[in-house]
């Protein structure tokens, strides 16, 4: 089944506290190179039959008024993405 | 005053209370833990307490909501989200932006206060805790506002202490948005001491412009009672600054904003 990926993060300007806490874990597992971490969210959509112009629609909007809240999340991807 | 009824029981109010027959509803979402809570400082306040359900399709004709504290739908997506899909969501939205005069007052306490932001009833969001963990204790807040339908018998800057639990309790909102609350008052409850959650402007309630809906983080209706509330000056877990919240609403209901000192 062919599933429309919707990926949603924390905007740049907003602290995302997670990311952060994972950040700061990481060397204490000996990971140094990264200077910072930001954790998102990812979607799966499942679509019966072909992934239609209106579901890629639908999938934007629902991405834009549920899935994601403006004022703290951006919405950096929807996609298509074949099983 | 006479006994007041259990905290299971949401329907009794009190007898002879001077405010009795103003309709407070107080909504349940699967998940909602702070409504029984909410019902009782309704009574103990002097109103009568009615239950809503968040499938139904009519707000029971009353006369203002408190959409309490908990987790509904178990914060799943983000705390608040999903709740606003509720059917009874659309009526108190609409109820709550009606023309001036008649619009309805809400009041989100914790939980619901992240809904009514999800709503977009309130602006800006809450986003976890800045250092992470699950915060409980009693919180002193300043009362910057006094006439909003829900704060209008507290005095201008008043100090109240309530307890306040949470693990998404920081409030953000863009710089557009924060001056703009600030420049027309309507920062209701403002932290004092250390702000616990990293809240912008140390900001713990906030209204629309009509200041008919109210949210905030921290729980005025768990001191309400003495012996149940928060601890303050007078002794353990007597602390009832909570109430104020409710006899403020029935007094704006009853017009009449003089109605009596309730403290």
């Amino acid at each position: 089944m062919p599933r429309i990926v919707v990926e949603v993060m924390p905007k740049p300007e907003i602290l995302d506290p997670q990311g952060k806490a994972i950040a700061s874990a990481l060397p204490h597992l000996g990971f140094e190179d990264f200077s910072a971490v930001r954790q998102g969210k990812r979607f799966e959509l499942t679509v019966e039959g072909e992934v239609t112009d209106e579901a890629l629609a639908q999938a934007r909007r629902a991405a834009e008024e549920m899935l994601s809240n403006p004022v703290i999340e951006d919405v950096v991807d929807v996609r298509v993405e074949e099983s | 005053m006479a006994e007041t009824p259990l905290i299971g029981d949401l329907g009794a109010s009190p007898a002879g209370a001077a405010l009795d027959g103003a309709r407070i509803g107080v909504v349940t979402f699967p998940g909602t833990l702070d409504d029984r809570d909410a019902a009782r400082a309704v009574r103990l306040a002097g109103g009568h307490a009615v239950p809503l359900w968040h499938a139904d399709d009519t707000l029971a004709e009353v006369d203002a909501v408190v959409v309490p504290g908990g987790f509904s739908y178990g914060d799943y997506l983000r705390a608040g989200a999903i709740s606003r899909f509720a059917p009874l969501m659309s009526r108190l939205t609409e109820a709550a932006t009606a023309g001036t005069g008649a619009a309805l007052p809400v009041l989100g306490i914790c939980n619901g206060f992240q809904i009514l932001t999800e709503a977009h009833l309130l602006p800006g969001s809450m986003i976890k805790n800045d250092h992470l963990k699950f915060r409980c204790a009693d919180q002193v807040l300043r009362v910057e506002n006094t006439s909003t339908a829900w704060t209008s018998q507290f005095t201008a800057d008043e100090l109240i202490t309530v307890p306040l639990k949470n693990q998404d309790g920081q409030y953000v909102a863009d710089e557009d948005t924060l001056a703009r609350l600030e420049g027309e008052g309507r920062v209701v409850f403002r932290y004092v001491g250390a702000n616990p959650n990293g809240s912008r402007h140390d900001i713990a309630g906030i209204s629309n412009a009509g200041g008919n809906v109210v949210g905030l983080m921290p729980h005025p209706e768990h001191a309400v009672e003495a012996g149940y509330g928060s601890e303050d000056s007078t002794g353990m877990r007597n602390g009832t600054d909570g109430l104020t919240v409710f006899t403020s609403v029935l007094s704006s209901l009853a017009g009449s904003d003089a109605a009596g000192d309730s403290k």
